[in-house]
C-alpha cells in the first residue's frame, strides 16, 4: 500500500496539471490539441532535466497519468538508448518508451471501432 | 456599414460570453484529480498481486485507464463526462485514450482501412509526433554532451 | 439590387427534424421526428440525405403535388461537395441545381427560385436545405464522441431539413429579394459563429433599407437564421450604429431550443432556418398574422482547411420579403398553425 502522502500528492499534482491546461484553455487561443502538444514537449524536457522522476516519487500516478508523463518516459527512454546504442539510441529509445501507452490505445480504439458505434452527441 | 476589422473585433471581444473558467477549474481539478488517485489505487493493486517493478506497474495502470477510456468512449459515455470535466479528462492519458478511439468509432463508416487504419491518428497524431521529436531532440543533446566530456 | 419578384408565392413547406430539436419548444410544429437522429440510415451523411428526402415529400404530399409538377430543385447543405442533398433528392427526378452558400442556403435558394420564377424559367421550384449535427461536427471539428467542452460562444447545428415548394398560388407572397455581398470583418474562431455572420446580416439589411428607403419599423419583423444570441447582440449593434436600430427582430436559433439543452448560443446550420422559419413563423403569416416579413439567412463561409491555413472567416447573408397576400381562395385559419407530427 502507498503512503497515504502518496495519495494526497497524486490528487494535487495530478488535478494542478489539470487546472493549469484549463486556465488554457478558458484564457487563452491555443485548442486542446496544441496544449496536449506543449504538455507532452514540456514532459520530455522535465524529464530530461531530471525534475520529473522527483515529481513521480512524490505523487506516484498523479505525475506518470498526466500527458507530460509520457513526454518524461520517453526522455527516459531515450536516455537508456542512447546509452546503450549511441546515435541508433535516438531512434529506439522514444518509442520504445511510447510503446505500451500507444499500443494499448491503438489496440482498443481499434476493438471499440468493431463494437460499438457513434451515437449523437446530448 | 462602416465599422472596420479592428473597430469590430473589440466590439465582438466585449459582446463576447465569457468562460466560466472558475468552475471550470474546479472540476478539472476534483476529475483529474480523482483519476490520478483512482490510478494510483490500481498502483497498490497491481503491485501486490504482480511481481512487476515498480515502472512497469506504472505502465499497468496507464494501460489500464486507457482501457476504460476507450470502453467509456465506446459507451458514448466520454464525452459527456468531459463535457464537465474538461482538463480534467484531457491532460490523463484518459484524453490520450479519447483522442484515438473517438476518430476510430468515428472513421468507421469509411472502412477499416482507409477510415479506421488512416484516421486513428488524427488527433493524437501530433501529441505522438512531437512526443518523439522533442525525444530525439534529446537524444541529441546527450550525444553532444557526451563528446563532449 | 433589390430584383422585384412576381407572382411568386410559397405553396408548400414541411420539415423533418432530430431529436434534440423535437424536444425544444418548436416541437409540436415540426411535420417528422426522428426518434435517434439516424433517420433509419448507417451513418450521419446519409441520414442527412434522408431528412431532406422527407423534408421535400413531406412537402410535396400537402401541396398535394406530384414531383413531375416540380420544374425546378434548388438545393444545398453544409457537406462537403453538397452531396446530402444530391443523394437524399435524386429519387425526385426534378431537375436539380445544387447551391452553396453555408447556413444562408434558404434564403439563396429562395432568391434564385423566385427570380427564375418571375423571369418565365421555371412555374414551381422546390427549395431544400439540410443539416445534421453529426455530420458537420465531425466534417468541420472533432469526432463525435470526442470529449471535449465546447466553449461559450459555440452554437449547436441543427439537425434537420425544411423544403418549401415555390409556385404561382399561395398565401405568403415573395415580394423580393437581395443578394448579400461577402463580408470579412477579420474573425477567425470557429467556435464563434454568431460573430462572423452578424456583420453580413448587417450589411445586407442596411443595403436593402437604403435602397428601399424603408426602415425596420417598415416591417413587423426581421428574421435572422442562425445567428445565436451572441450574434444577434452584435447584428443590432452594428444595425444601430449604422443609424438603423431594429428592434423588431427574431432570430431562427435562438427559438429552436429551450434553455436547459446546452445549446449555448442556439442553433446554427442550413436546417436551423429551414425548418423554424416554415415551421414556427409561415403559419403566422399564411394566417395573416404576420404580414410584411424581411427573411435573411446568414452563411459562414468557411473550410476546415481555409480555418487552420489561418484564414478570416467571411460570411454572406441573402434577403427574401414575404407578404401576406393571398392567390387562392378561403384562407387557413390561425389554429392550424399547430401542425401534428406525421409519426
Amino acid at each position: 500500500m502507498s503512503d497515504p502522502t502518496t495519495y494526497l500528492f497524486a490528487f494535487l499534482i495530478g488535478g494542478a496539471f489539470c487546472v493549469v491546461a484549463q486556465i488554457l484553455i478558458d484564457k487563452t487561443a491555443l485548442t486542446p490539441a496544441r496544449i496536449l502538444v506543449l504538455y507532452v514537449s514540456v514532459g520530455v524536457l522535465l524529464g530530461a532535466v531530471g525534475v520529473y522522476d522527483k515529481i513521480t516519487e512524490l505523487a506516484g500516478c498523479g505525475a506518470t497519468l498526466p500527458l507530460c508523463g509520457f513526454g518524461a518516459s520517453i526522455a527516459k527512454g531515450i536516455r537508456k538508448s542512447v546509452a546503450e546504442y549511441g546515435v541508433l539510441g535516438i531512434f529506439k529509445g522514444g518509442f520504445t518508451a511510447a510503446a505500451a501507452g500507444t499500443s494499448a490505445a491503438l489496440i482498443f480504439g481499434y476493438l471499440a471501432a468493431l463494437i460499438f458505434r457513434g451515437k449523437p452527441k446530448k | 456599414m462602416d465599422i472596420n476589422k479592428e473597430e469590430y473585433k473589440k466590439l465582438v471581444k466585449r459582446r463576447a460570453p465569457k468562460s466560466p473558467c472558475l468552475k471550470n477549474c474546479c472540476f478539472a481539478f476534483l476529475i483529474g484529480g480523482g483519476i490520478c488517485v483512482l490510478g494510483q489505487a490500481m498502483f497498490d493493486f497491481y503491485r501486490h498481486f504482480t511481481n512487476y517493478t515498480d515502472e512497469s506497474v506504472y505502465v499497468c495502470v496507464t494501460v489500464t485507464m486507457i482501457f476504460l477510456a476507450a470502453l467509456l468512449t465506446g459507451l458514448g459515455v466520454f464525452d459527456s463526462i468531459a463535457k464537465v470535466a474538461g482538463a480534467g479528462t484531457l491532460v490523463p492519458v484518459t484524453g490520450f485514450a479519447n483522442s484515438v478511439v473517438s476518430p476510430a468509432i468515428d472513421t468507421k463508416a469509411e472502412g477499416l482501412i482507409l477510415g479506421v487504419g488512416a484516421k486513428i491518428f488524427t488527433v493524437a497524431g501530433p501529441v505522438i509526433l512531437y512526443g518523439i521529436l522533442s525525444g530525439a531532440l534529446y537524444g541529441v543533446v546527450l550525444l553532444v554532451m557526451n563528446a563532449l566530456e | 439590387m433589390i430584383v422585384k419578384t412576381k407572382g411568386v408565392y410559397v405553396m408548400s413547406f414541411a420539415s423533418a427534424v432530430g431529436t434534440k430539436e423535437g424536444e425544444g419548444p418548436l416541437k409540436n410544429r415540426f411535420d417528422y421526428i426522428d426518434k435517434d437522429d439516424r433517420f433509419g440510415m448507417n451513418t450521419w451523411e446519409k441520414a442527412e440525405s434522408e431528412s431532406a428526402r422527407l423534408a421535400l415529400s413531406l412537402a410535396l404530399s400537402k401541396a398535394p403535388m406530384a414531383p413531375s409538377e416540380v420544374d425546378l430543385l434548388l438545393a444545398g447543405d453544409l457537406e462537403n461537395q453538397c452531396v446530402a442533398s444530391c443523394y437524399g433528392l435524386l429519387s425526385f427526378e426534378i431537375p436539380y441545381l445544387g447551391i452553396y452558400g453555408a447556413c444562408s442556403n434558404l434564403t439563396e435558394g429562395m432568391a434564385i427560385a423566385s427570380m427564375l420564377i418571375s423571369g418565365g424559367a421555371a412555374r414551381r421550384a422546390a427549395v431544400v436545405t439540410s443539416s445534421h449535427n453529426c455530420a458537420a461536427e465531425r466534417q468541420y471539428r472533432n469526432p463525435i464522441e470526442y470529449g471535449g467542452q465546447r466553449p461559450p460562444t459555440a452554437q449547436w447545428t441543427v439537425t434537420g431539413a425544411g423544403g418549401y415548394i415555390l409556385g404561382e398560388r399561395g398565401k405568403v407572397k415573395i415580394v423580393d429579394c437581395l443578394v448579400g455581398v461577402v463580408q470579412d470583418k477579420g474573425q477567425k474562431d470557429i467556435s464563434n459563429m454568431g460573430a462572423a455572420m452578424a456583420p453580413a446580416a448587417a450589411d445586407t439589411l442596411l443595403r436593402y433599407f437604403k435602397e428601399s428607403g424603408t426602415s425596420a419599423k417598415d416591417y413587423d419583423l426581421i428574421i435572422t437564421g442562425d445567428l445565436g444570441i451572441h450574434g444577434s447582440e452584435l447584428f443590432k449593434d452594428l444595425c444601430k450604429q449604422s443609424g438603423y436600430p431594429v428592434g423588431n427582430h427574431a432570430d431562427c436559433g435562438m427559438l429552436m431550443y429551450g434553455e436547459n439543452q446546452d445549446a449555448h448560443m442556439g442553433g446554427s446550420g442550413c436546417g436551423c432556418i429551414a425548418t423554424v422559419f416554415g415551421a414556427h413563423f409561415l403559419p403566422h403569416m399564411e394566417c395573416g398574422k404576420l404580414t410584411n416579413v424581411l427573411l435573411m439567412a446568414t452563411g459562414a463561409l468557411m473550410s476546415k482547411d481555409s480555418i487552420t491555413q489561418g484564414q478570416n472567416i467571411p460570411a454572406v447573408a441573402h434577403l427574401v420579403h414575404l407578404m401576406y397576400g393571398e392567390n387562392e381562395t378561403g384562407s387557413r385559419p390561425c389554429g392550424s398553425a399547430e401542425r401534428r407530427n406525421h409519426e
